[in-house]
């Protein structure tokens, strides 16, 4: 009986920690339902539609009448007008992109724009205004110029997001799955109680990995389903690669909640822990936007972050098609944070 | 043949300001085959003695010989070979009782069947129940089941029956009874008195971090010199003012003590000690207002080595 798999300590660990899961309906639906949630939100939110008409605002005077006709003549604009104040408010409030004056002094007749540099909207808001006043007033263009639209799946902003949600999604459920779990047993002794077994110890660390990573498999295949179903999110590179990543990232966010966890007594402390591994990764790492967006100086610390590499491996494969040895450094990153904290944590483990 | 137990000048200090000597030089032995009781008040240190023994603890000076080996050298072998309940130990209540035991079995090379823990227990019928389900008396069992399915030479049991109903401390009082039939010893720690009486060969009576006493409980009674105690209230002119040692000086009269608000002697022969017990009390024109006999048990015991109550605690607080 004890040489069977079936009674292997690892085995039962894994058993025990799995019903004590399943057992728990809210928590399955948690760990499920919320990356469903947030894609299915930030993908509606920043779904990729033709540029919206610019709304501008024309102040009330002397020419503005002519003025508002003008405009209104181009589908792009949505106008309305004011007088100085309501122009100033709709500017400040981001109703209007641009308010536009019309000004006559003697029989030179021009306009005067007011818009905030820093916005894009009213930069662009601005150009796309002054083209359709400089042609009205009877501008031709020296170079005839044509467009080419391309908006196919792999460049849109979903197909940026999936990686980082499922990247996301690895590390909260290792994180709070492993380092929840762990804390709750050694508050309710059940540590202590397996120290006084002959259970071996790197069987129960192994255990506690092992079960994370079969719990994510649901997550994973839903998130890539809806995606695929949803969004028309499609993976350019191999299924193969995009598993390995998962795999091992799904092992080193076990090690790292395993090390959070190693040491604290409650669920305060271990909850001050998380959050203080994971707040930095949440906005360095790169999930709802790139992290080059962030200073040349803090790349190099960015980049060693344990999310950073997951989810810059899951975009090389999944939007641009990079094969298994184009992500080596960053399998190489994921597996050292993996091994590492998963040795630590078993040296400095408190069992009681 | 090696003792079940041996420890040799045991002593366990905490850390802190000031540091904390929850052990302070303890020896004793336990026989194969016996069973062993370590009693005493809330901080006297039976639970750190018991945890070292267990090897959860590591002690900071001296030694805790268990079956014959050492921890520094056989933990292994050791754990194979012992069954632990501690104090508190909340097991996942979204396991069953088969789960749970099937679970500590796989820890042990060598076992029961996880079904035959469950019936040493008696708890066949909530098999498949989850421990969330079970009462108090009921995860207690589970808890002892858990310490038996490895087969143990060696149980240790920490309180096992503190806070259960009566009905489920004589459940785990045949438990251990059965388990010492079949040969094991047990070591359990305990605050009742009734029950180290009637479960152990020997008992150690500990108090802040030391034994008092040690012996079978029917010669620790024996050697306070009486074996009887007389229990009697007292009303008239402000009983208040009695002295403590009221009756000592009596024939027969041994000891005595005030409880709250009766008066315990402790008496060789209550035939010869409470005629003159009621001659004084008429000198003195008070009046008896109750008086009862009974044996002497192992809380006198305690009373007579600590000088306090068992229901106070070790640095002298009410429990």
């Amino acid at each position: 009986m004890s040489s069977s798999w079936k009674m292997h300590p690892v085995t039962q660990l894994f058993l025990a920690r799995f019903r004590e899961f399943i057992r728990q309906p809210e928590a399955v639906f948690w760990s499920y339902v919320f990356p469903l949630v947030m894609m299915i939100a930030l993908g509606l939110a920043f779904r990729s539609e033709p540029m919206e008409a610019i709304s501008i605002v024309v102040q009330t005077g002397p020419g503005s009448e002519t003025l508002q006709t003008t405009l209104s003549g181009s589908k792009n604009l949505i106008v309305s007008t004011g007088i100085e104040a309501e122009c100033r408010q709709q500017l400040r409030a981001g109703q209007s992109e641009l308010i536009v004056v019309a000004q006559s002094n003697g029989e030179k007749s021009g306009y005067q724009f007011t818009f905030d540099p820093t916005r894009p909207g009213s930069v662009h808001a601005r150009d796309v205004v002054n083209d359709v006043l400089q042609r009205a007033a009877g501008r031709t263009d020296p170079v005839e110029t044509a467009d080419l639209a391309v908006t196919e799946p792999g460049s849109r902003y979903i197909d940026f997001l999936v990686p980082g949600l499922i990247g996301m999604g690895l590390m909260g459920g290792g994180v709070w799955g492993v380092g929840f779990a762990i804390v709750d047993m050694r508050i309710r002794q059940v540590l202590k109680r397996f120290l006084g077994t002959p259970m071996k110890k790197p069987h129960f660390v192994a255990a506690m990995m092992f079960s994370r990573m079969v719990f994510m498999i649901p997550e994973i295949i839903i998130v890539l389903l809806v995606s695929r179903f949803v969004f028309g999110v499609v993976n350019h590179g191999s299924y193969f690669s995009v598993m390995l990543l998962i795999a091992l990232g799904a092992f080193e966010f076990a090690g790292i909640g395993l090390l959070i966890a190693s040491r604290a007594k409650t669920l305060e402390a271990v909850s001050g822990l998380m959050n203080l591994a994971m707040v930095p990764m949440w906005i360095g790492s790169g999930i709802f936007f790139s992290s080059k967006r962030f200073p040349e100086f803090v790349q190099p610390v960015i980049e060693l972050l344990p999310l950073t590499p997951l989810i810059g491996g899951l975009r090389h494969v999944m939007q641009e098609g990079a094969g298994l040895h184009q992500i080596l450094p960053e399998l190489a990153i994921i597996l050292i944070w993996g091994a590492v904290t998963f040795f630590l944590a078993i040296r400095i483990f408190r069992w009681e | 043949m090696s003792y079940a137990i041996e420890c040799r000048q045991l002593t366990k200090t905490w850390p802190g300001n000031p540091p904390v000597e929850a052990v302070r030089g303890i020896d004793l032995q336990v026989e194969r085959g016996t069973c062993f009781g370590v009693l005493g008040p809330n901080g006297a240190g039976k639970t750190t003695t018991i945890e070292i023994c267990e090897g959860l603890l590591q002690a900071t000076s001296g030694d805790a010989i268990v079956l014959g080996k050492n921890w520094a050298t056989d933990a292994d072998k050791i754990r194979q070979e012992i069954g632990i309940s501690l104090q508190e130990t909340r097991l996942s209540e979204k396991l069953t009782v088969l789960e749970t035991l099937t679970l500590f079995r796989s820890f042990y090379r060598s076992g029961m069947d996880p079904a035959e823990a469950i019936a040493k227990v008696s708890l066949q019928e909530k098999a498949n129940a989850r421990i969330k389900a079970l009462s108090g008396g009921q995860r207690q069992r589970v808890a002892v089941a858990t310490a038996l399915v490895g087969n143990p030479k060696l149980l240790f049991l920490d309180e096992p029956t503190t806070g259960l109903d009566p009905q489920s401390r004589r459940d785990l009082w045949r438990i251990i009874t059965e388990f010492r039939e079949g040969g094991g010893t047990v070591l359990l720690t305990t605050h009742y008195m009734d029950e180290a009486e009637r479960l152990c060969d020997r008992v150690a009576i500990f108090d802040r971090g030391k034994i008092l006493a040690i012996d079978s409980p029917q010669q620790l009674i024996a050697d306070l010199g009486a074996e009887h105690v007389v229990v009697f209230t007292v009303s008239g002119q402000n009983p208040a003012s009695l002295p403590e040692d009221f009756g000592v000086g009596l024939p027969g009269v041994i000891s005595a003590r005030l409880e709250t608000e009766h008066r315990c002697l402790s008496v060789r022969e209550p035939h010869i000690a409470i005629p003159s017990l009621l001659a004084l009390i008429n000198e003195r024109g008070l009046r008896l207002t109750s008086l009862t006999t009974r044996q002497a048990t192992l809380e006198d015991v305690f009373v007579h080595f600590a000088g306090h109550g068992l229901n106070e605690t070790s640095d002298g607080g009410a429990l």
